[in-house]
């Protein structure tokens, strides 16, 4: 009986699909999408995570959890289930769900979507709970301490080597979007500029004036960016500020690497602390009002459902729809950067075991949904303005006309009258080429919060919000994320040489931190003068690593259930496995070696050398000097995709052996902490 | 509505100074809790200064 309403909404969430699979050509409501997505997660959620908890984890409401066991009141602390689940969407969702499915539409929406709903039910939120799992049974350790506890200490090294190069990708990537979205724009630019002050003034604010008051000095914060956006508009067309705010994206890219290094070092309450508030609650705040202003404004889906482009040849990015698809959807459907997050703060806050569901499998089915709006955002523009904006700007050539022309030419036909209109619209000079996903997602949601506040007049301050949002947590993630590769880096160098470790003195620490943001300048720098554009290059090798190191993730589980001598429910985790095995190691694999020089990065190399031999400059690069770039670059972004291909293969390696010796003993060899009962209260 | 302000705070590595207390009194009577402001900015060296400060993509 209580089953009835839950095979009521499978029937929507099947109606759903039904409708968004075989609707060609007549115009379908992006509702449809939000529908089918929300009910199978509810589905999913109400059994199959049931079913995980019960039976492959056997999780004990009696069993005491870190926060019990290790209370110190500060890091270990028995938590709300519903603030916790607060806390662990926060330091998942970023960036990466609202750009990689922006992406992805170059496909249609109905890849992107199918992928989101049954990558984050089979793959990613088992992962998520899983990784949660596997910590909260061991102290809250982090995932290079449970790879080295389960699988032996090489395995436990590789894992922390390949964690760190996935930094070094994620910070180059999420940069390269901030560049491209920044760049020729002196209104988003001094609206993100402007943040830099404002979150200093905040910092003093926490720190003499009224220390401690988050929501206040919040408060504050955001009428600051408010007027920040407003002002904006007449520093660009200022004949004397606007030109002053107006940098190509090579100055952009020396500007944030600079920043970078700064940043790092100051003192964490000064400019990181309250720019995270600001980044924090902006973000929880745009993604709730982009879900009710979807369900509101009710859009027609314009993207048709396939593209010619599922079988390569796309603007946007290079490549066939299997197997590039499930790499350039990372975050939103599965993401091993979660992995970090779960065996991070939350299995420490965690108050009982059972709540290990709510959190780790629906916080990640939250951030799918996440990834379905910014896939209904991409695919409500009309194609001609998509593609517009996210092809390199060697195919569109750099005016609307030509680019009109190009996307025409391509099948989606569009004027240059309405290229220069939406760039107008949105107080842009041109919308041609803005590639990283960003801009296209920031046009999509001034359509939609436009909609329902201001009509077109406020369109141009809708888009330059949606801009400063997601700029604001980049910049923020590439903060942090420079702190924590610092600190990984320090560890991994730690092993070799023990004077390098944290807390000796300040000299390694400056050290690992110019290391750090030297790695992914460099990527930056690449990907910034890429005459393709950069996201073309960057994005693919980024989404292999996270999903390698979600593969990763999945192997640990699988090994640990081995070893509980749970292996008769290792398919709950062996089936994603497999999956991101097969698809990583074919999109790596196709990087390293395909013979189309726009997929193969060797190919690509050897194209430009022979041209070299031969004495010929090749378009898009204008001279001897960017030829010899580009072969160099190939051939380190090869060099890249080796090391990951081998990072995953050794701990597949690992995995396997691990699991057989578990197979053999006759009894479950975990090392979990030992059980306690829940302290009565 | 607490809730909700718990949440938010955590979600910027804010954890209950009450919980604090609390878990002092029970655990360490005779120790001399943080103050608030302490508590806080021990919090905000905790979750940015050290290598857990991690978030995603």
């Amino acid at each position: 009986m209580k089953h009835i309403p839950w095979i009521l909404l499978a029937i929507v969430g099947a109606i759903g699909l039904a409708v968004l699979a075989t609707s060609r050509g007549e115009p379908v409501n992006a509702l449809w999408i939000v529908v089918a997505a929300v009910s199978c997660f509810l589905v999913a959620y109400r059994y199959y995570a049931l079913y995980i908890a019960r039976n492959v984890m056997r999780l004990d409401p009696l069993r005491a959890t870190p926060a019990h066991t290790l209370a110190d009141g500060l890091d270990y602390v028995a938590t709300d289930k519903r603030v916790l689940f607060g806390h662990h969407f926060a330091a998942i969702a970023g960036a990466g769900p609202l750009v990689g499915p922006v992406l992805a539409a170059q496909m249609g929406y109905l890849p992107g979507t199918l992928w989101i709903i049954f990558g984050v039910v089979l793959a990613g939120a088992v992962q998520d709970f899983m990784v949660l799992f596997i910590s909260m049974r061991r102290d809250g350790k982090s995932l290079g301490e449970l790879v080295r506890l389960e699988m032996g200490p090489v395995a436990g090294t590789i894992a922390l080597a390949g964690a760190f190069l996935i930094m070094v990708i994620i910070l180059a990537v999420l940069a390269l979007i901030v560049v491209r979205a920044l760049a020729e724009s002196p209104w988003g630019m001094f609206t993100v500029a402007a943040t830099i002050p404002l979150a200093l003034a905040m910092g003093v604010y926490t720190r003499w004036i009224r220390p401690g008051r988050i929501g206040e000095v919040s408060l504050l914060g955001f009428l600051g960016l408010i007027a920040a956006i407003v002002f904006g508009q007449n520093v660009a067309a200022s004949p004397f500020w606007g030109p002053l705010f107006t940098f190509t994206p090579e100055t952009l890219c020396w500007i944030l690497i600079g920043y970078g290094a700064l940043a790092s070092i100051l003192p964490v309450w000064l400019l990181l602390a309250p720019r995270d508030y600001l980044s924090t609650f902006l973000k929880i705040g745009a993604i709730t009002a982009l879900a009710i202003g979807i369900v509101v404004m009710a859009p027609d889906l314009r993207m048709p459902a396939l593209t010619p482009f599922v079988d390569g040849g796309g603007p946007a990015w290079s490549g066939s729809l299997f197997p590039f698809l499930f790499i350039t959807i990372a975050c939103g459907a599965v993401s091993g950067f979660h992995a970090l997050i779960a065996s991070g703060t939350t299995p420490k806050l965690i108050g009982s075991e059972v709540d290990a569901p709510f959190i780790g499998y629906g916080a990640m089915l939250m951030e799918a949904f996440v990834a379905i709006m910014a896939l209904v955002g991409a695919s409500i523009l009309d194609p001609g303005i998509y593609f517009a904006m996210n092809s390199p700007a060697a195919v569109l050539g750099s005016d609307p006309a030509s680019a009109a022309q190009a996307v025409t030419t391509m099948g989606y036909p569009v004027s240059a009258e309405t290229l220069a209109q939406t760039a107008r619209d949105v107080g842009e000079h041109t919308i041609v080429s803005r590639t990283g996903g960003a801009p296209t997602l920031a046009v999509a949601m001034a359509e939609i919060f436009s909609h329902i506040l201001g009509g077109t007049a406020m369109k141009a301050f809708w888009y330059h919000f949606a801009i400063l949002f997601e700029a604001l947590f980049i910049l923020t993630a590439v903060d942090a994320g420079t702190r924590a590769g610092r600190f990984m880096l320090q560890d991994l160098i730690g092993l070799v040489v023990p004077s390098f470790r944290a807390g000796t003195s300040w000299v390694p620490g400056v050290v690992a931190t110019g290391l750090c943001v030297a790695s992914w300048g460099f990527f930056l720098y690449q990907g910034v003068t890429d005459p393709l554009g950069g996201v073309n290059t960057l994005w693919p090798v980024f989404g292999i690593s996270n999903q390698m190191l979600a593969a990763v993730a999945l192997m640990l589980a699988t090994t640990v259930l081995f070893r509980m001598k749970q292996q008769r429910y290792a398919w709950v985790t062996a089936v994603p496995t497999v999956w991101l095995l097969i698809c990583t190691l074919t999109a790596g694999s196709l990087k390293l070696v395909s013979a189309d020089p726009a997929v193969g990065f060797l190919s690509h190399a050897a194209r430009f050398a022979a041209a070299i031999e031969a004495g010929v400059v090749l378009a898009p690069a204008k001279s001897m000097a960017k030829m010899r770039a580009i072969v160099f670059n190939d051939r380190i972004d090869a060099a890249l995709c080796a090391v990951f291909l081998a990072v995953v293969l050794s701990l597949l390696f690992f995995t396997i052996r691990t699991c057989l010796a578990a197979l053999r003993a006759d009894r479950p060899i975990v090392n979990e902490s030992p059980a306690q009962m829940v302290p009565a209260e | 509505m607490k809730a909700l302000r718990a949440m938010l705070r955590l979600m910027v590595g804010q954890p209950s100074y009450d919980a604090y207390l609390a878990h002092m009194a029970q655990r360490h009577p005779h120790a001399t809790p943080m103050s608030r402001v302490e508590f806080f900015r021990n919090r905000e060296q905790a979750r940015y200064g050290g290598a857990g400060g991690g978030k995603c993509c």
